[in-house]
């Protein structure tokens, strides 16, 4: 039993929707905090509005709500559960933020609520830089030299005293957003300018510029009993300047002295004391002058977070489950360690192997954007790899980012003979992508290395530490001797080294000119592959019971497969915007599933921040690149005990099922749905020839490879259109265009991309209702519908970007009927064994198909949260050979009230990059609202996703032409709720006509005061903007630029604007309710999973 | 260049030469400190010992002269994974390869050195010899088992000093942490020298006393003659049992009522003195991340190991209190005499590699010194 017998039941509060600063890490740590509380008997009531995460599947805590994350939401809770205690601490910055407010508002007092993990006057020495520097100085700690201002009067008077470069820091904003590095006294107005309006309390730290030093994290722990352990100590190879979320970083520190190490933890020690954090893991950031070894603090977060996420994964050592140990009153050295069971957890890991982690950004998704990198961090996910040495890590893990051909280090591209610049152009370019932080820099110091240049001429235009450049030079040198030699004449002794460099067989293929094949042949036949070392916490001191394995080329392989019948589960990858969060919980609930049915479950993956890279979660883990190479060498090692092993490709997304066939090729078994029928789906004649087949309609279509065959197409089909390229994701370069103009220019731009490459072409139907089905399908032709979703968007928005509410609310049952027919004869026409999501149009009566993906979708937690029924579970046990019968499913499943799901956007991050919708997919997470009708669900989505939805107010309503009549009965039911209108003139005009009251207002460039300015002034709460139709015009989008910078919701579409409207009319006449999804699935008919 | 390691076991493993030319055997130990080979490379206790770093990536911050722990590199033999070509840090003076080859030290870098850990770990520490260029490894095996043991060796006699000096206190460096309090007079500390660590000194320097080094076979009268407040007993190479002498002394300096303070060795020595039993390990506590529990207060330090041999707790008097004890594996790490001032550590309070920790020990000492 814990230490402290005064806390029985505690509310854990998550993170809420993934977006940039805060991604899954949150549920790694989450889920782990609530096991943890949960197995020392406490009742655990949890609190996040995510569905797509692993902790709010219902038998993590006894009671979770998936609710809007904010201080109105959880007093609610607060006062209908009485927990004894709040843990604030494993949900990054919003449940901090969170904690805070509930104690300023009094409801942690009122209802005798205490926090666990960390104490509000430690969170506001750590958050509060000036408390923060003061306290810093208090111990002795060195703090860059920095001011605090509320103004932007005030900023230019400290800018002054501090010179340039100044870094800008908004107080209590997520991931560094509204902050930035400037260099002069313009930049300096505008970022200042906009942290003072992004910080929510309107203040903005100033602080000197530590540009160019090392950076360090030590990610330590401390108990009541004020032991202290550092865990991990992280280096970033990206010096001060960049955001640690935006840095490459290594672990453990590499470029450290004994001396300088220990001081740094000296002085964490100092700091954890100073700011309080009397149990639980806190991050420390330091920077150190490389010149004379100065070290300052640069922050602290008293909580787990991102970088403890990825030093639990580097070391084995789980520190969100022991950090919530200790809120209970456990010392360190009363918890185990979980890994060499024998030694307890008061220690500090020490690791004989490297761990890297890269950055992956999405700029591809904002074409706009600034791709600088600065204080604010911008990547979307990340990947992580293991390896004996540096190289071998570092390499390792680029090729786990997946990149294709863009990620190769060796060999880029010459861009004096691809973009024409002139040598000197070329350098200049060089240079400069080498000294000003960026998404490519790496591959950068790549292209100069090749070109010649030394470790010292990037030290002084990076400021990389040199150890770090020399190792990327000898990375160079090595691939050189190899294109030297080439593959024939290739000594053993040289191959042997270029592999335990970590240099992948298809990086060596394209660095000697040949096939991957051919490399991997001439390795094999010398019988040289990966050998799967153990990480132990100990390097090896003590024996480990956890086969949590990473590959390298050494001699001594640990794995010890067993003769066990297992199965493979490919991961995801890295998160990026269109495979995220989602597809690791399929992957996780794959493994729970297949576990249960009795196999020795393996997972395959390469992101730190997910529940699948948990030694938890599966039998034996593998942290490793997604690659033909490596997920080949695994399964082959583990066929070596001789026990059946099959995989696992459907749950990945993407990332696996470029795999797949070569994996079935390579004689392995894939389970569930054959990755054939997979194919058959994304072939777009095969799929026609399919749909044609059963009778069922879709889109009229076509294929071109120029824009002479483009032209054709449309000439048959009509406009508008949808295209894209084969084979994306997310809606990756996809477009809807509505002239012959727009589709040549789409048409050149595409094959000057890819040449040869087929552009897929579709009627686009305007104004059609969307609609996601996932459906289960076992192998005897059995298909349950898990639900159909309907988009609140129109049809044209990507379904990953467009709200969505299950059960359909405005489609008509014969309708649903024949979407339900439709699903079912699909599903046994591909033969669909496990999971398939299905994407559907309804236009003028008919039923579109317009998509399916035999496979898991990004919908299925959402849908599974809303059921109750854990669909990817149930898939994978069809997918070994049980039956839907037998799992006692048989009808389609339903639901009691109404689960809306709806995205949130990065934009925020990006400034210049337009807010509007549109059917590339642009969202980074996603939020569920559950109520019993659709308009509070709705409402309490828009909450979750931090849409402030206004009561009453001014709406603002400028629409184009087309949508005009329908804008009719939206802009009288905002009256009715008691809105003013206003409008632009063509919209006004046309309301006034129809017996509507509308002020007119200046379009931006009509005069002034213009619409921005009323929106800026508050006298605009809600805008109501739909593109003018064919084209986005700036003044459109300088509109939604600034409502969202000002926090008022923009809405552009009709459909969202109707359900808008439905919530502020739910939310002014009904009283927010919270319910637990555990009440939501008890009245649905219970069922076996 | 390549080279050889091999184990008296009969296996070998094969490398690129990492340091000088040449043959050297020892005992094949592993150390898991992530930082301080510098520290770890010279540190007396490991003369007679070829260490094994776990750490992958040595060498990156290069050699300073100011992270010495005495005058040279005391390792027999040095076996890595992944030597650094370059030395990056602004303190830094020559490269850790250049520094192996002017001192001699045989090297050798590029082995599966955790294969080898793990052998260790579960055969237990056993002899080995490094050589380089083309050699038979079967008969470097053999060589190998030729190779002196450890057990009833006395490698004390090869590092300590070879005659009483007065230590020369050198400033402070901004990385060393201050003192938690200074003497109220002034303190002079007798030391008996089995190989000891600068730090140890440096520590003392801190805290404000002056001390006179003593080599390990002066006479405990000599050391009393100095007047000291209090005796220290440093750390040092090999198997405790085999220094009759050493133990002869701390039996005689426990008959007077000075304060008497051990490390590591030292430990083992006074524990031998005061009637306890010491024994080998099977591999021994070598690193910076060993939790020590003070068994008092039952606080939980991180600490810095080096040491092969251990005291038995079945065998510790009834008048002497175990203090201290490891959480890996329950050995004893630090003992106190009921009615005497005296007591020691099997850990290392000084670091260097590793954390601080455990400095309140100096302090403790000075406390003692200070009482009389």
């Amino acid at each position: 039993m814990p230490k402290r017998t005064d806390i029985k039941r505690v509310l854990v509060i998550g993170s809420g929707p993934i977006v940039i600063g805060q991604a899954c890490e949150f549920d790694y740590s989450g889920t782990q905090a609530c096991k943890a509380l949960k197995a020392e008997g406490l009742e655990v009531v949890l609190v996040n509005s995510n569905p797509a995460t692993i902790m709010t599947d219902p038998e993590i805590a006894d009671r979770t709500y998936v609710e809007p994350l904010t201080p109105e939401v959880l007093a609610a809770i607060i006062e209908r559960e009485r927990p004894d205690a709040v843990l604030p601490t494993v949900g990054g910055q919003t449940a901090l933020n969170l904690a805070v407010a509930l104690a300023e508002r009094g409801t942690l007092a009122k209802y005798n609520v205490q926090l666990i993990g960390a104490s509000v006057d430690a969170i506001m020495v750590a958050e509060d830089r000036l408390k923060f520097r003061d306290a810093m100085r208090e111990i002795g700690a060195d703090v860059p030299e920095s001011r605090y201002v509320r103004s932007l009067a005030e900023a230019l008077e400290a800018a002054d005293a501090l010179g340039f470069p100044i870094i800008i820091r908004p107080s209590f904003t997520l991931g560094g957003v509204g902050g930035g590095i400037a260099y002069n006294i313009e930049e300096f107005r505008e970022i200042a300018g906009r942290g003072l309006d992004m910080s929510p309390v309107h203040e903005v730290l100033l602080e000197e510029s530590v540009i160019g030093w090392k950076e360090f994290e030590l990610e330590v722990m401390r108990d009541c009993a004020d032991n202290f352990v550092v865990i991990c100590s992280i280096e970033n190879v990206d010096p001060m300047g960049v955001h640690t979320g935006d840095s490459i970083t290594v672990a453990p520190a590499l470029t450290l002295t004994d001396k300088e190490y220990q001081r740094m933890r000296d002085l964490a020690r100092r700091i954890i004391r100073r700011v309080g954090v009397e149990t639980g893991g806190s991050n420390i950031q330091f920077a150190i002058n490389p010149d004379d070894g100065r070290i300052i603090v640069i922050e602290m977060n008293p909580r787990v977070s991102r970088s403890s996420a990825l030093a639990s994964k580097a070391t084995g050592f789980p520190i969100a489950k022991i950090a919530a140990k200790l809120a209970l009153g456990y010392h360190l050295d009363e918890i185990p360690n979980d890994i060499t069971r024998l030694t307890p957890a008061s220690f500090e890991p020490t690791i004989d192997y490297v761990v890297v982690k890269v950055p992956r950004w999405a700029f591809e998704k904002f074409p706009r954007a600034d791709r600088t990198l600065t204080t604010q961090m911008k990547s979307v996910g990340e990947v992580m790899a293991i390896g004996r040495t540096f190289k071998e890590a570092f390499m390792k893990a680029f090729r786990s980012l997946e990149l294709g051909a863009a990620g190769l280090l060796f060999g880029q591209e010459d861009r004096r003979v691809d973009e024409g610049l002139t040598a000197e152009e070329e350098e200049g370019a060089l240079q400069r992508e080498l000294s000003v932080p960026n998404d490519r820099r790496m591959w950068a110091v790549f292209r100069a290395l090749e070109r010649g240049w030394t470790p010292e001429e990037l030290h002084e235009l990076t400021k990389i530490d040199r150890w770090f450049l020399v190792q990327f030079s000898q990375l160079v040198e090595l691939q050189r001797s190899a294109a030297l030699v080439g593959l024939r004449g290739m000594s053993t002794d040289l191959l042997r080294t270029l592999k335990r460099a970590g240099i992948s067989d298809r990086e060596l293929a394209g660095v000697l000119g040949c096939d991957e094949a051919a490399v991997r042949n001439a390795r094999l036949e010398t019988g040289m592959v990966a050998a799967y070392k153990r990480i132990d916490t100990c390097a090896a001191e003590f024996e480990s019971f956890t086969p949590y394995l990473y590959g390298t080329f050494e001699r001594e392989c640990e794995a010890d497969p067993s003769t066990r019948p297992k199965v493979v589960i490919l991961g995801s990858g890295p998160n990026r915007i269109g495979q995220g969060l989602e597809f690791d919980y399929c992957c996780c609930h794959a493994a729970f599933a297949l576990r249960e049915e009795g196999f020795e479950t393996v997972m395959i993956n390469c992101n730190p921040e997910t529940v699948s890279t948990d030694y938890d979660t599966v039998d034996r883990l593998y942290f490793e690149p997604l690659t033909f190479e490596d997920v080949s060498g695994i399964i082959a090692r583990e066929q070596q005990a001789g026990g059946d092993v099959s995989c696992v490709v459907q749950y990945g997304g993407q990332t696996p099922l470029k795999l797949a066939l070569s994996l079935q090729q390579a004689g392995i078994r894939i389970l569930g749905t054959s990755p054939d029928s997979i194919d058959l789906a994304e072939d777009r004649e095969r799929f026609a020839q399919l749909l044609w087949d059963l009778g069922i309609p879709q889109a009229p279509s076509g294929v071109a490879t120029t824009p002479d065959d483009a032209r054709e197409v449309a000439a048959t089909i009509g406009f508008p259109l949808v295209v894209r390229p084969s084979y994306v994701l997310g809606g990756r370069a996809m477009a809807i265009v509505y002239d012959l103009a727009a589709l040549d220019r789409y048409m050149v731009q595409a094959v000057a991309a890819s040449p040869g490459r087929p552009i897929l072409i579709d009627k686009f139907l305007e104004d059609a209702v969307e609609l996601d089905v996932d459906a289960v399908a076992d192998a005897t032709g059995a298909v349950v519908i898990g639900g159909i979703m309907e988009h609140i968007e129109e049809a044209g928005i990507h379904s990953g970007d467009s709200s969505c509410v299950v059960p359909p609310h405005k489609i008509i049952d014969r309708h649903v009927a024949l979407i339900r027919d439709y699903t079912r004869r699909i599903a046994r026409a591909l033969k669909v064994v496990g999971l398939m999501n299905a994407q559907f149009a309804i236009k003028d009566d008919t039923i579109y198909v317009l998509e399916v993906n035999p496979r898991a979708s990004r919908t299925v937690p959402y849908l599974s949260k809303a059921t109750g029924v854990p669909l990817a579970k149930v898939a994978a046990r069809l997918m070994i050979g049980r039956t839907l019968a037998h799992l006692g499913l048989t009808e389609d499943l339903e639901v009691a009230g109404f689960f809306v799901k709806t995205p949130v956007f990065p934009f925020v991050r990006f400034p210049g990059v337009d807010t509007i919708l549109g059917p590339e997919m642009k969202s980074t997470g996603e939020v569920m609202g559950a109520a019993s009708t659709f308009g509070a669900a709705f409402a309490k989505a828009q909450l979750g996703a931090g849409v402030k939805l206004p009561a009453t107010g001014t709406a603002f309503i400028s629409v184009n032409n087309h949508d005009k009549p329908a804008v009719l009965q939206i802009a009288r039911d905002l009256g009715e709720v008691g809105f003013t209108l206003v409008a632009t003139r063509g919209t006004a005009n046309y309301l006034r006509a129809h017996g509507l009251e509308a002020d007119i207002v200046f379009k931006v460039n009509e005069g002034r005061p213009h619409v921005g300015d009323e929106i800026l002034n508050n006298r605009i709460q809600l805008v109501i903007n739909t593109p003018l139709g064919r084209e986005s015009f700036f003044d459109d989008r300088t509109v939604r630029r600034i409502a969202m910078m000002h926090g008022v919701p923009c809405i552009t579409t009709l459909t969202g604007a109707a359900a808008t409207v439905n919530a502020i009319r739910s939310l002014n006449t009904e009283a927010l309710t919270v319910r637990s999804l555990q009440e939501y699935h008890a009245e649905t008919a219970p069922r076996k999973a | 260049m390549k080279a050889i390691l091999a184990l008296e076991n009969g296996t070998w493993y094969e490398g690129e030469a990492a340091g000088a030319p040449g043959e050297a055997g020892g005992e094949v130990v592993f150390n898991t400190s992530m930082t301080g080979y510098q520290e770890v490379l010279t540190d007396p206790s490991y003369k007679g010992q070829i260490v094994t770093m776990t750490c992958p990536e040595i060498g990156n911050y290069g050699i300073a002269e100011d992270d010495r722990e005495s005058r040279a590199p005391q390792v027999a033999g040095f076996v890595i994974r992944d030597q650094s070509p370059v030395a990056s840090n602004w303190r830094s003076e020559e490269t850790l390869r250049d520094y192996l080859v002017r001192s001699g030290v045989v090297a050798i870098s590029d082995i599966d050195t955790r294969a080898l850990t793990r052998v260790l770990r579960s055969t237990g520490v056993m002899r080995g010899i490094i050589a380089t260029g083309e050699v038979d490894p079967r008969a470097l095996v053999d060589k190998a088992r030729n190779v002196a043991p450890m057990e009833g060796a006395d490698l004390v006699l090869d590092v300590t000093c070879d005659a009483p000096f007065d230590w020369q206190p050198v400033p402070q460096d901004e990385f060393t942490p201050s003192a938690q309090r200074q003497p109220t007079r002034a303190l002079r500390i007798a030391a008996y020298d089995y190989g000891m660590k600068w730090n140890i000194l440096r520590r003392f320097t801190a805290y404000g006393c002056d001390v006179r080094v003593f080599p390990a076979t002066a006479p405990a009268s000599d050391l009393l003659a100095s007047k000291p407040d209090g005796v220290f007993l440093s750390n040092g190479p090999g198997d405790p049992a085999a220094l009759g002498y050493a133990i002869h002394n701390a039996r005689e300096l426990m008959k007077e009522d000075v304060p008497i303070f051990g490390i590591c060795l030292g430990h083992q020595i006074l524990s031998l003195a005061m009637g306890a039993e010491t024994y080998k390990l099977k591999f021994g506590h070598r690193g910076a991340n060993h939790p020590v529990k003070e068994l008092e207060t039952g606080r939980v330090e991180i600490t810095s190991q080096n040491h092969g041999f251990a005291v038995n707790a079945e065998t510790v008097p009834d008048d002497v209190k175990i203090t201290h004890l490891n959480l890996y594996d329950g050995t004893v790490e630090g003992l106190r005499h009921a009615t005497k001032p005296v007591f020691c550590v099997q850990y290392h309070p000084e670091a260097a590699p590793g954390p601080h920790d455990a400095d309140y020990l100096f302090r403790q000492f000075l406390d003692e010194m200070e009482k009389r």
